[in-house]
């Protein structure tokens, strides 16, 4: 499995690269996005097809198929992949939707469970070697994010009226000196808390693949095949560590959203 | 004149990483250390921790995360005199 990567290390002259000074620019590159059909910028905004963006829409078409070819096996008691599936919607419902959103949690499902199943099997596709993950370019991420801010604060505005929704920033029980400060961190820190959702998980899967890459990289820049003992075993193991993450950072980016949204609806304060 | 911008970077790196590692390491030990304790006093009690000791580690080390972004950002991004 190691041998694509290896190869595509291998057959990289670092003196090509040009504008990286130093050998090592070459790892970067394996991480990071680039064109593969330039389209010309329509009005100013450049939609040329990148390579995650073709990894997403390998994600996409990959689920449409799985959910719809699995819809025939649900009924009174599904079987298959149906089952599979209908494991997986509720354990999110059981831990995701119900303790943070309440009785009215099953409006946000569509959305919750849409970026439940989009942001694994974008992580897990990008295990596969040759293949590149989508969310680990920030673009993907932070719309992930702004569609989560955007859907929480307008479902609490709606819920609470424009007023108590400003209102909700200030803690009751706060001294009259302090308030603006208060209310201005906390207004402060909803927009952080979405941006740092978005960065967790670029962070994650980027450091993942980096460092898979960069310690088969290290064969190359040692210019040796006896770092290949120590690397490619070192290699395999941060491999199975990013299956792990991968499946942990979806659920936590899940369950995240669902917070942020939970705390825009509430009404203790 | 010797330039020692892309030195510095490499130096600046290297110190924020150790910063991360040595926080994430004593806060998901913390972490780890009431999961066992919490495991220890209630036995059944064991599911619910784990759960819950799984997500906050990768939390934690979400934070140092962020560290290793910056610290990418300095090795890969920094430019020399004249570039």
């Amino acid at each position: 499995m190691f041998l694509y990567n290896f190869l595509s290390l291998a057959l990289f002259d670092p003196e090509q690269t040009g504008h990286k000074e130093e050998g090592a620019g070459f790892i970067l590159e394996h991480v990071q996005d680039y064109v593969i059909f330039e389209i010309p910028p329509i009005l100013g905004i450049d939609i040329s097809i990148t390579f995650h963006v073709v990894m997403m829409w390998i994600a996409s078409i990959f689920l449409i198929l799985l959910f719809s070819l699995s819809k025939r096996q649900m009924g009174m008691v599904p079987r298959g992949m149906g089952n599979l599936l209908e494991a997986i919607v509720l354990f999110i419902k059981t831990d995701i939707l119900d303790p943070y959103l309440g009785k009215d949690g099953m409006r946000f499902a569509p959305y919750l469970l849409t970026a439940f199943f989009f942001v694994l099997v974008c992580n897990l596709l990008g295990l596969i070697p040759g293949a590149g993950t989508a969310t680990s370019n920030l673009a993907v991420t932070g719309s992930l994010a702004v569609l989560t801010f955007f859907i929480g604060q307008s479902a609490g505005i709606r819920k609470k009226g424009f007023g108590k929704y400003m209102k909700s920033f200030l803690p009751p029980g706060v001294p009259g000196f302090v308030a603006p400060l208060v209310f201005f961190i906390e207004f402060i820190g909803v927009f952080t808390k979405h941006f740092a959702l978005a960065i967790r998980l670029f962070a994650n899967m980027m450091a993942d693949h980096l460092i898979v890459f960069t310690f088969l990289g290290l064969i190359i820049i040692f210019k040796s095949f006896l770092v290949a003992l120590l690397a490619v075993p070192g290699a395999v193991a941060l491999e199975l560590l990013a299956v792990l993450i991968a499946l942990i950072q979806a659920y936590i980016f899940t369950m995240l959203s669902a917070v942020f949204i939970g705390i825009a609806l509430s009404e203790e304060h | 004149m010797i330039d020692f911008s892309l030195a510095f970077a490499y130096l600046g790196a290297g110190i924020g990483v150790a910063g991360a590692t040595i926080g994430c390491g004593i806060g998901i030990g913390k972490l780890a250390s009431g999961a066992m304790e919490g495991v220890s006093r209630q036995p059944e009690a064991v599911g619910d921790i784990r759960g819950m000791m799984i997500l906050t580690a990768a939390m934690i080390e979400g934070v140092a995360l962020f560290s290793v972004l910056v610290c990418v950002l300095l090795i890969f991004a920094t430019k020399t005199i004249g570039s």
